[in-house]
């Protein structure tokens, strides 16, 4: 039997594939109402024009429904702010693995671009450039290995 | 106590730059440009949705965030001046996006530590991609300010151009000594001249636009017009 909480852990972000959205610091809280069976759960957005948030929502729905539960309803919630100090450490391996540079400490008060600390995901060697501030999704910036001269996405520190 | 039209300034302001900046999508001069662009428009969407949902309730009317943005008409929107101008220019883009973001990195950093809560929740999250715009903006104004005879010229004609326009982020507002403190290093930086205060246009925050905003909007709205009740 799957519980409730599970069922939503293990909903996969729709945009990185890799990671689960409990991995990603988006599922925040999993309640079911003892009465009626009904479960909320709660997210928080990573950007705040995040356009995966509708198919996590939908994604969320069908693991619980698959799972048994019927009656869900999804809040958004933005405070606190989701930060990528949120992202776990099996969130960071799995990131990794997938070839992207999982982002360094955040900040306070803003993005850190220390272009020092991003080591190439798939050969380890920190010789690496930006190439583009903005990459394939709002939370990635692109960067390129001078050792291996593969391109590689970069979780931007938030 | 947070009033509805304060909402709306904030709100519509991140709209229409969003507008604005989707145009520059398929547009601009490299290919990374054009996705910074593009996700720069995406945050500040997302910024509008959060702002113009919260006015809605607020204003008690059961107005969504669809009925604010797809169905009032020019005088009813309450965005500066700044961001309705239209990008005739790769600079002008650039320098409405420097006065703007740092413009707004003030206000959602004040709005933040503020005591309404759910504007709180959205001005902390606004922040730190306001912080990433003005980063981006100010590398490109150094970039084009100092960079060629051709670009200085162009940068210095959109800076010199907006500049006017930047005097109505300060209606009712406090933040124009810290704004300045965040801009004027920059221009000083890419070599470019301060220019001098004078004329100062106003009226956007009452609902007096330029001519652009109707063309915006009628862009922006005809699908929605043209299908009322139309959904995704």
């Amino acid at each position: 039997m799957v519980t409730p909480r599970e069922a939503a852990a293990a909903v996969v972000d729709p945009e990185i594939r890799a990671v689960t959205i409990e991995e990603l610091g988006v599922l925040r809280d999993v309640a079911v109402d003892g009465a009626s069976g009904r479960v909320t759960v709660t997210i928080t957005p990573t950007y705040s024009g995040c356009p995966a948030m509708e198919v996590i929502r939908a994604d969320i729905r069908r693991a619980l429904r698959a799972a048994g539960h019927p009656e869900v309803e999804v809040v958004t919630e933005l405070a606190p702010a989701w930060s990528t100090d949120m992202i776990t450490e099996s969130g960071r391996a799995k990131l990794a693995a997938a070839g992207i540079a999982p982002p360094g400490p955040a900040g306070r008060g803003g993005p850190v671009t220390l272009s020092l600390s991003v080591r190439c995901p798939r050969c380890g060697s920190p010789d690496t450039e930006q190439v583009s501030r903005f990459g394939s999704t709002a939370c990635k910036a692109l960067w390129r290995c001078r050792a291996c001269a593969d391109p590689f996405d970069h979780i931007k520190a938030l | 106590m947070t009033t509805v039209d304060e909402l709306l300034a904030l709100g519509d302001d991140a709209l229409i730059a969003a507008q604005r900046l989707g145009e520059w999508c398929s547009r601009a001069p490299e290919m990374e440009e054009d996705i910074a662009l593009t996700n720069i428009a995406l945050d500040q969407l997302g910024a509008a949705r959060l702002l113009l949902t919260y006015a809605g309730e607020l204003g008690g009317a059961g107005q969504t965030e669809d009925d604010l943005a797809y169905l009032r008409d020019d005088r009813e929107f309450r965005n500066c001046l700044l961001v309705e101008l239209p990008d005739t220019d790769f600079a002008v883009t650039i320098g409405k996006l420097l006065f703007l973001s740092a413009h707004q990195r003030l206000r959602y950093e004040a709005l933040a530590g503020g005591a309404d809560e759910q504007l709180a929740g959205i001005a902390a999250k606004a922040v730190k991609e306001s912080a990433y715009h003005l980063d981006h903006s100010s590398l490109w104004t150094v970039r084009l300010g100092d960079g060629t005879e051709e670009s200085r010229r162009r940068m210095q004609s959109a800076v010199d151009g907006l500049w006017p326009y930047t005097h109505e982020l300060f209606e009712g507002g406090d933040h124009r000594d810290a704004w300045l403190s965040i801009v004027e290093p920059v221009l000083a930086e890419a070599t470019l001249d301060r220019p001098a205060d004078g004329w100062a246009p106003t009226g956007g925050r009452v609902g007096r636009h330029t001519e652009h905003l109707s063309y915006l909007l009628a862009e922006m709205q005809v699908l929605h017009r043209a299908h009322p009740g139309a959904r995704w």
